[in-house]
This record gives structure tokens, sequence and C-alpha cells, in this order.
């Protein structure tokens, strides 16, 4: 038992000898819990997780013995928690609407039955390694939950339960360990969020992560396993990217960690998912879907936490074999909390006032991404998101530039675009993918063998296009070439018909890699005859008063990814469009001759 | 209470004052400052040990002698009294009346920090609110329970803008009674501050507002906790007493200035422009304060004026405001000088919860993607204006002079309208697409072909526009 000696905000220090760093801690007659983050001689000090108001020096202190850990077990999907795993819909029951300070309630039901059938080759006797999947429970209708043997245990199986239903905290196996003591294994474990999950092997990132949006998987791609920022200044859509991910990315679970970010945004989630459906597994959203929320105006502390807490549970899942997305919007608050932290133990700023570990921080929490072999021997993979929120859409502050030498895939949210209502803002200046030549071996496998050299073709428009109205913007449009006018009618096209993708649509929120390809193919299709006629001698004018034009821009909006076969069938209204022009100005040497309508294999609901 | 009165004041600067040998001292009590002559402040504990505990004086320490400075701890934090009877009311930052009348009496008290609402338990705001204003409603619009400022500048008329959208923005007849106003001036001028009073008496609403006032003369410190207060009100009003509460916040660049100033003197890291780190998570303290509730009838929606320095979107305080806030309408001194009221400039401005709050069961079905039209259309002639001011207008193509005439229109009759002009949705939107039949329906791709045959004006219309 020790004493509170100084408060100052979040930043407690007290006496009480023999803590350890990263012990939590329970402070005063609130019991407000916080975690050991430095100490000296018998002083420690102490960050807490809730507002510190009306605490006074002298009050006492207890230590708990255990640092900052999650439960992991059944009941995790559909919940929401906040930044240090409680449950915000126990806490209502508990505290009514506003959260009250001091409450401790279990992450997980306790209550609750759930029908556990043990594996099948396991035989008491048995020398079980860690991660050894010891059953299953169908936590709901979508997933099926592998209870494992928790990573630090180890060991000879003594007994192993029958198939039957089983609480939380009842005995389902015990392990002789080591040291020949007997452990009771349940349906959770617990483990704490700063040390990663052990794994087997690391491997490289496999197939895409296929989000339904063009300009990310087209474009940018990123690879399931892999690490991916989505930076831009306030209000150009980081949060609906990230949303838009988590409801239509093909992976098992979604953790959504909403990091320092407003209260409506995770009841829009909490509001819209169940009434969506998994466009793999038919099911609910909000099945596999799971939220930590600690919002701009809960405490800073817990905002420190929230995102240890969010990738340790996407490991666990991970370890159980799945293909885990997390998103963390927004990672810039999580750094600014780490900041407030710093600043009130008079640490020495080095930049923007952040401590000088904040890259390395910022590294570590993004290597727990990854493809792994996982101890049971199975592939899972954790895919990190996170959005970066730069102080007035300067892309060269800490964190931008930190993060961007950490990641593989970058989508730079651009301010013009957003101001245009161009959504997704994603820039295809300053955007990239490290991703690219691995993304197009699946494409071409199981879509279309074009798609990397489309994917070139249509980017290299655009890249002509902005330099060409930098030079109209300097001389005038006067000054182009037909075929540059026609260059920029195409990106034009492209930005239009391809790029822009409404969330708020229901035909296209949505985007199957399909009807992605065969639609750039088209308005790329449109581009090659127009350009093709102008060397002919065809004035560029007649091309652009075109209606097919705006009817290309359309086709996004009218046909669902259910309906490509319908979209393919457009090339016949191009060829109907340009035709006359043919017969006029004569077919030339080589002409483009519309390709081969696209391949693809890609089944929908595939998912290894 | 501690009735004893302590004289142990090491210090006193920058609004704080440090005082020694106080023990068990807890944080956020709310403290009663003497000083020599007898005059009293008010203070609040924001850091304490035994050895030394720090208050910040909301009345400033200017003139305070610490040989001669009593402190008096109330072992309570900071309060205000709740009840009807607050309606109609003016106080000052910490509670106190402002109006002369005597102070409220109510056994109901609560501290005024709040706490966070839990996210499990609040509504998605998605209740149209009709202001009448076509920049608002048609592209903008507001919904019950969202936080949309105002980024301004000096000398722009944000003020007049918030009156008529106080004035405008009714409610359903049956539940007119039930609207409320909560009124936060944070060092505006008086004159400011009387505009509002009048405009409050001729939109009928005076008895149902209630007023926090501290004026650019008063102590800066007391604007730290005057947005408290309020807020505290406003929850009690929406969701003890069933009211739509409208609470503006004017100006929060000067909550701001005095946080830094605070901040300063406690030697915080500073962060961007002196501004402490801190100051996004104590901004979003405030706004996130309004909202819905989960089975309750009332709701706060906040729109606070925040005015930009040097007109810069970038500076911390819009731009930390922007992260926080559900969008924001941005004023515009280009389009003021013109003569353009309000001058609201389309491009930055947004509403995030608009899309929930409009089309098929709130407004009309077509408004979400003429309102994306709109802005792609503008966005467009934009681009098309810069390129006139570089090479003439005579060099532009036939589509692109279209394209400027479109933005010329837009700016004159959508944006622009009269202080008094109550435009109703349905109005709006089809003076939208009376504008947008300027342009030819191949350059309109972000509506269906379906809004284009019901509501394109035709290709007559197309070639009658100038
Ligand atoms: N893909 C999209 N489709 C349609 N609308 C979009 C899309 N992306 C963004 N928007 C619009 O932009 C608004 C702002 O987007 P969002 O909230 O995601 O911005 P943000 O970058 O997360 O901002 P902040 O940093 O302030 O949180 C949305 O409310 C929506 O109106
Ligand atoms: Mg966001």
């Amino acid at each position: 038992m020790g004493e509170t000696l100084d408060i100052n905000g979040p930043i407690v220090t007290v006496r009480l000898p023999g803590v350890m760093n990263g012990e939590q801690v329970r402070i005063g007659a609130l019991g407000l819990v916080g975690e050991v983050i430095g100490r000296e001689g018998d002083r420690a000090i102490v960050q807490v997780y809730e507002s510190t108001e009306s605490l006074r020096p002298g009050e006492k202190v207890e230590a708990l013995g255990h640092p900052l850990t999650v439960e992991l077990g059944p009941g995790l999907l559909g919940q929401i928690f906040d930044g240090v795993q409680r449950p915000l819909r126990g806490l209502v029951e508990q505290g009514g609407d506003y959260i009250a300070r001091g409450l401790s309630l279990p992450p997980l039901d306790r209550d609750k039955a759930w029908r556990f059938v043990p594996s099948s080759d396991l035989t008491p006797g048995m020398t079980l390694a860690a991660g050894t999947v010891l059953g299953t429970v169908q936590e709901n209708p979508t997933l099926s939950h592998h209870i494992l043997v928790p990573p630090d245990v180890e060991g000879e199986l003594i007994d192993l339960v029958g198939a039957g239903d089983y609480t939380l905290e009842q005995m389902i196996a015990r392990v002789r360990d080591r040291t020949g003591m007997p452990r009771e294994l349940r349906l959770y474990h617990r483990w704490p969020v700063r040390v990663p999950r052990p794994y087997r092997r690391r491997d490289p990132a496999g197939e895409p992560l296929l989000t339904g949006q063009r300009v990310l998987d087209t474009f940018f791609p990123l690879l399931k396993g892999g690490k991916a920022a989505v930076p831009g200044p306030f209000g150009v859509g980081k949060t609906m990217v990230q949303q838009q991910i988590a409801r239509w990315s093909n992976v098992h679970v979604v953790i959504y960690v909403g990091c320092g970010e407003r209260g409506n945004e995770l009841v829009d989630i909490l509001e819209t998912f169940p009434k969506l459906t998994d466009p793999y597994s038919g099911r609910s959203l909000m099945e596999r879907t799971l939220l930590v929320a600690n919002t701009s105006n809960m405490p800073v502390v817990a905002r420190e936490a929230s995102i240890y807490v969010g990738v340790t549970l996407a490991e666990y899942f991970r370890d159980q074999g799945y293909d885990v997305v997390v998103v963390a919007d927004s990672t810039s608050r999580w750094a600014e909390a780490l900041r407030e932290v710093a600043g009130r133990l008079g640490q020495m700023p080095v930049e923007e006032g952040y401590p000088a570990y904040l890259a390395s921080r910022l590294a570590a929490f993004y290597e727990r991404a990854g493809r792994v072999e996982t101890l049971a021997g199975t592939t899972g993979s954790i895919t990190l998101i996170g959005a970066v929120s730069p102080p007035g859409g300067d892309f060269s502050e800490p964190v931008t530039s930190h993060t961007k030498d950490i990641i593989q895939t970058f989508w730079a949210l651009s301010k013009e675009l957003a101001d245009a209502r161009h959504y997704p803002a994603v820039g295809w200046a300053d955007s990239f993918s490290a991703y690219v030549g691995a993304a197009a071996s699946w494409w071409a496998e199981h879509v279309d063998p074009a798609w990397a050299e489309r994917r070139a073709a249509a980017l290299g428009l655009l890249t002509e296009a902005d330099e060409l109205a930098h030079i109209v913007n300097l001389v005038g449009p006067e000054a182009l070439s037909p075929e540059q006018r026609w260059v920029l009618e195409s990106a034009s096209l492209i930005r239009e018909g391809v790029l822009q993708q409404s969330a708020l649509d229901p035909v296209d929120s949505f985007s199957s890699p399909e009807k992605q390809f065969v639609l750039l193919d088209l308005i790329l299709e449109i581009h090659d005859q127009g350009r093709k006629l102008i060397t002919l001698g065809l004035p560029v004018q007649q091309l652009l008063g075109l209606p097919l034009l705006g009817r290309a821009q359309r086709l996004k909006g009218t046909y669902g990814s259910d309906q490509v076969p319908s979209l393919r069938d457009f090339v016949q209204e191009i060829r109907a469009a340009f035709e006359p022009f043919y017969r006029d100005y004569g077919r030339g040497e080589g002409e483009p001759t519309p390709r081969a309508a696209p391949g693809g294999s890609f089944r929908r609901g595939k998912r290894e | 209470m501690r009735e004893k009165e302590y004289r142990s004041v090491s210090a006193a600067r920058g609004g704080l004052l440090f005082m020694r040998g106080v023990p068990g001292v807890a944080l956020g009590d709310r403290v009663q400052v003497r000083d020599q002559r007898n005059r009293r402040r008010d203070g609040q504990v924001i850091r304490t040990s035994h050895e030394v505990v720090l208050i910040q004086v909301f009345e400033g320490t200017e003139g305070l002698d610490p040989e001669r400075t009593w402190v008096r701890f109330l072992d309570r934090p900071f309060e205000v009294m709740l009840s009807p009877a607050l309606l109609g009311r003016i106080f000052n930052g910490i509670g106190q009346p402002r109006d002369g009348r005597p102070p409220v009496i109510a056994a109901l008290q609560r501290n005024v920090s709040g706490a966070p609402v839990n996210p499990a338990v609040r509504a998605y705001p998605r209740e149209f609110i009709q202001t009448g204003i076509s920049t608002i409603d048609g592209l903008n619009s507001l919904v019950r329970g969202q936080k949309l400022p105002i980024f301004s500048g000096s000398g722009l008329p944000h003020n007049r803008l918030i009156a008529q959208i106080v004035r405008q923005a009714k409610l359903p007849a049956e539940e007119q009674s039930r609207f409320a106003v909560v009124f936060a001036a944070l060092g505006i001028s008086h004159d400011d501050a009387r505009f509002f009073r009048e405009s409050f008496e001729t939109s009928g609403v005076l008895q149902n507002v209630v007023m926090f006032i501290n004026l650019a003369d008063d102590p800066p410190i007391e604007r730290l906790i005057l947005p408290r207060t309020a807020l505290t009100v406003a929850e009690y009003l929406a969701f003890d007493l069933d009211h739509h509460v409208l609470v503006v916040l004017s100006d929060m660049t000067h909550y701001a200035e005095a946080l830094r100033e605070v901040a300063t003197a406690k030697g915080d890291v500073p962060a961007r422009k002196g501004y402490p780190g801190y100051l996004y998570s104590d901004l979003a303290e405030i706004y996130e304060r309004a909202g819905r509730i989960k089975g309750r009838r009332g709701s706060i929606t906040m729109v606070p004026v925040v005015s930009m320095p040097s007109d810069d979107i970038t500076h911390p305080i819009p731009d930390l405001t922007g992260y926080i806030t559900e969008g924001q309408i941005v004023l515009s001194r280009e389009l003021h000088n013109q003569g353009i009221y309000p001058p609201v400039t389309i491009p930055p401005s947004l509403s995030r919860l608009m899309k929930d709050g409009i089309g098929k069961d709130y407004t009309r079905e077509d408004h979400p993607r003429v309102a994306s039209q709109l802005y792609a259309s503008y966005a467009r002639a934009l681009d098309v204006r810069n390129l006139a001011s570089i090479i003439g207008a005579e060099e532009l193509t036939e589509h692109d002079r279209r394209s400027l005439a479109f933005a010329e229109a837009f700016e004159q009759r959508f944006v622009n309208q009269g202080e008094e002009e109550d435009r109703a949705i349905l109005e709006t939107l089809s003076l939208a697409w009376e504008l947008l039949s300027r342009l030819p329906p191949e350059a309109l791709s972000r509506v269906t072909e379906a809004d284009l045959a019901r509501f394109h004006r035709g290709p007559s219309a197309v070639d009658e526009a100038p």
C-alpha cells in the first residue's frame, strides 16, 4: 500500500516501494486505474486512464501485480470496448449515459455459456505446444473461435473436457507445465498488450487486401499482412476510407480502433454495420467486427493504450489462423497522447513537442502487422491501416514523415480533390504502393493478365494530364495539340468514371475486382479509339462532344458488381459511337480492336 | 467546507497562484482568493501535492501581492445550479448573475467539467434542420445534435449569419416550445453582445435563451471555464428537460488564446504557434458535448464561431477545431468584399452529417447528388475562372465560358441571399437545378440519368444561358 504525492493532470506521482515498471496500480477512494511509467527510488510515476479530478495527495495507492492486459476469448466480436478494454455497453448498465470513474467490469461476459467442441486429435498424455488448438466455439454464425493453449503455456495434457456448454471461468483442460505444475486452462486467457504475441515464422505479405475501392485496389494496392497509412487534413475522407475498408475487406475479422476521434463516428458503425452484409460470408458485418473506442473527449492516457489493445486483440485472431484488418483512426491522436505524457514528465521535446522516441514507438507498433505462420502451424495475418492527421495538412510534420518511412502503402488524401467532392480523395501524384508487383500476379491470375499494363497506362494518362493542365494554366488550351486535348479529356474520364467512387452510392460503394478492371478497360478503350481517330485526322472537338463520354462516366453507378457481363457489353456502344468516324476517316493501319472480353476467374466468396 | 484561509502564496503570476504547505487539496477544487483590498476572486486547483498547490485564478493575478493574499479552499469542484429558472437569464463564466437579478437557487447542481458520454449510448444525429439558407441547407446541411462551426475572420458577418440561423431554424410547431438557446460569449465586444441580445429578442426566443457572457474587457482566464458552465446548463436543458438546445460559442479563438496564456505561465511544452499539445483534447472536451443520447428527447446542436487568425485556415485553432467538429462553414473575405451575403465559400465548407440527414426520407431523393454536382461543377468553374484570369475570357472554349457563367450565377443567386430571406429546402433545390441546367447534361456526371430526365430543364435552358 502506498500514498499519492503529486497530481498533475493524468500524471500522478506516488510513493509505492517495490512496484514494477508497467505494473497497474489502483489509486484513491475512487479506485482510478493507471500504469507505472517510471520509477525513482520508492517513488513511481503513474499515468492514469481516467480523469484525476478530485484526487488528493495522501490518498492510498495499491499495486495490482500485473501489467495492462486484455482478455482473449469468445464474446469479443460485435463488442465495443474502451481504450483499456472495458465493455462500454456494460458500463452503461453500471454508470449510466456518462462514463463514471472507477468502474471496473470484466471485458467478457462471465455468465454466458459457450458450446465448446474439443479437438478430436488430442489425448491425455500428449505434449501440447503453446498455441495448440484445444477446440472450437462457434462464436457466431460467421466465426468459429479456436480456443488456444496460451502462448506462455506448454506441456503434457492431463485432461480435456468433452463437448458441452461452458462459461468462461470453467476449466476446460489441464496441462502439466515444465515445472510439473498443473495449469488449468479456460475458454479465455489474458495477455499483456505491450508484448507482441509470439508466432512461429514471419511470411512475406500475401494476396491483395481487396477493399472494393478502385483507387485503392487497382491503383495503390495493399496486401494482407501489409502496413498502410491514410494521411490527410481534416475532412478529406480518412475515416470514410477506413470505414469502407472495415465494411468491404476480404478478411475474417475487422478491428476498428477509434483513437481520439468522434463519438458519432463509432455510433455510425454501431448503427449501420449490423444491417450491412459481409459480401463474402453473406452475414451481418457486425459479426466479424469489434470496436475499441477512446473518443477525443475520453481520457488521453487510455487513448495511448487503445491502439495496443486493438492490435493485441488482432494478434489473438491471427493466432487462430485468420486474416485480420486493424484500422486505427487516428495514429496522430495516439502520438499526441504520447507527447502530452512526455511533456508532463518534463522529457526533452525534439520536434514539435514530440519526444525522441516517437519514431521508434511508431515503428514498433506497425511491426505488429504481418502475415505469419502461427504457433499452431496455420497462417494468419494482420493488416494495419493507420490514419494520420497532420496539423494544417502539412505532410512534413513528424508523425506523417515517420509513418511514411515505416509503411508500404501510402494513400495520400488531397484537399483539392476533397474540395471538389472527388472521393475517395486519394491523390495519384503523392500516393504510392510498394506492393504493385505482388498484386499484379494475383490480378493476372484471377482477373486479367493485362491488369498491370492497363493500370500503368491509366496512371500515365493521369500524370501526363496533370503536366498538361499546368501548361494550360500558363499559356491557355490553344497551346495543346489535339492529342494532348484528348489526353486531358481521357484523364478526366478516368477521374470521374473510375477513381471517383462514392461510399454512399449503394450500387458503387463496393466494386468487385472484375468490375474494377472492366470499368478501367472500357474507359481506356475509349481513349485508345479516340487517339487513333485523331491521328487519322478527326478534329478533337468532335470527340469532346460525344454523349458517349457522359454515359461512360456514369457506368460505375449503373452496373453493380453483380452485373459485370452487362457492363462489359458497353463495348458495343463504344464501337457504335466510333463507327461513323471510321467510315469518314478510314481505318488506317493497325486499328486498335477492342480487347478480348476480360477473363476473370475471381469468385466472390472465395477466401483462403 | 474548510473555513480556514491560507496565506501561504509564494508567487502570483500569469493568472497562477503558487501556494506552499496546504496538504491534501483535491485537484479541480474551487477556491476563493481574497486580496489586500478584500476583493474576491475565484480560482481552481490545477496541480496539487502536499508541498505545492497550483491555482488558476479566473480574474487573473494582476495586482495580487503574495504577502497579502488569502486563499480559502471550498472543498468541492466548480458546480452550476440547475433549474428551469435559468432560461431568460444572463450569467458570467462561473454562473454568477450578470443581469442584476438574484442568483438562481436550486437543489440540483452539477460539476461543470462534465463526463464523457459513453459512445455506446449516443444516438446518431439524423434530423435535418432547415435554416432557410441555401449554402447550408442545400450543400452543408445541419442536423440536430451536430457540431458545425463557422470559420470566420475579423469583420466578416458571422454574427449576422448566426442570428439568421437562430431566427429561421424553426422546429415543427408542436416542438417550438422546446427550443432553447445557450449563448456563450467569449471575449466578444459589447456591441456584438448587444446585437445578439436584440436579435434574440426580435426572433422571440429571449425567454428561452441562457447567456453566459465574458466580454473583450473581462478577465480572459474566465473564458476557460465559461464554455464548461454553459454546456453543463445545455446538457441539463437537453437531457433533463427535453429541450432542443442550440449552443452558440463565440468566439472559440479567444478561448484558445486564454488557454495558451495559462499554458505558457505553467511552462507547458508548446506544440505549434505556442499552443500546448493538449489543445486538441481540451477543445474536444468542449465540442464533444454536443449530440444526442438514446432514449432522451432533447438534443444539443452546437455552432461555434472560430475566427481564423490572419484568415489562415491552417492556424492551430481552426485546424484542430476542424479535426473535431462534424464539418465547417467557411466564410470568405473575397465574397464578402463583393457584397455577397452570406459569404460562404463552398469548396472548403463541409457538413459530415449531411449524408445521413438528407435524401428521400428527409429532404428529397436527388439532394445528395445535386449537392455533389454543384460542388464538382463549381470547383471546375473556379479552375476556369483562374484560367480566364491568365489567358483572358475570349480565349476560352464555349464549354468553359458556360462554366464561367455558371459560377457567376451560382454566387449571385444561390450563395447570395437576403438576411431576411428564408428559403425552403425545395426552393433551394429548385434553384440548384435551374443553375445546373445552364450546363449540358454530359457535364453533369454526379447526377443520374433519371435526375436529368426529371429535373434538367433541357438543351434550351443550356442555350439560353449566356
Ligand atoms: N468515399 C466517400 N464517398 C462519399 N463521401 C465521402 C467519401 N469520403 C469522404 N466523404 C465525405 O467527406 C466527409 C469527411 O470525411 P471523413 O470524416 O472521412 O474525413 P476525415 O479525413 O476523417 O476528417 P477528420 O480528420 O476531421 O476526421 C464525409 O462526411 C463525407 O461527406
Ligand atoms: Mg476522421
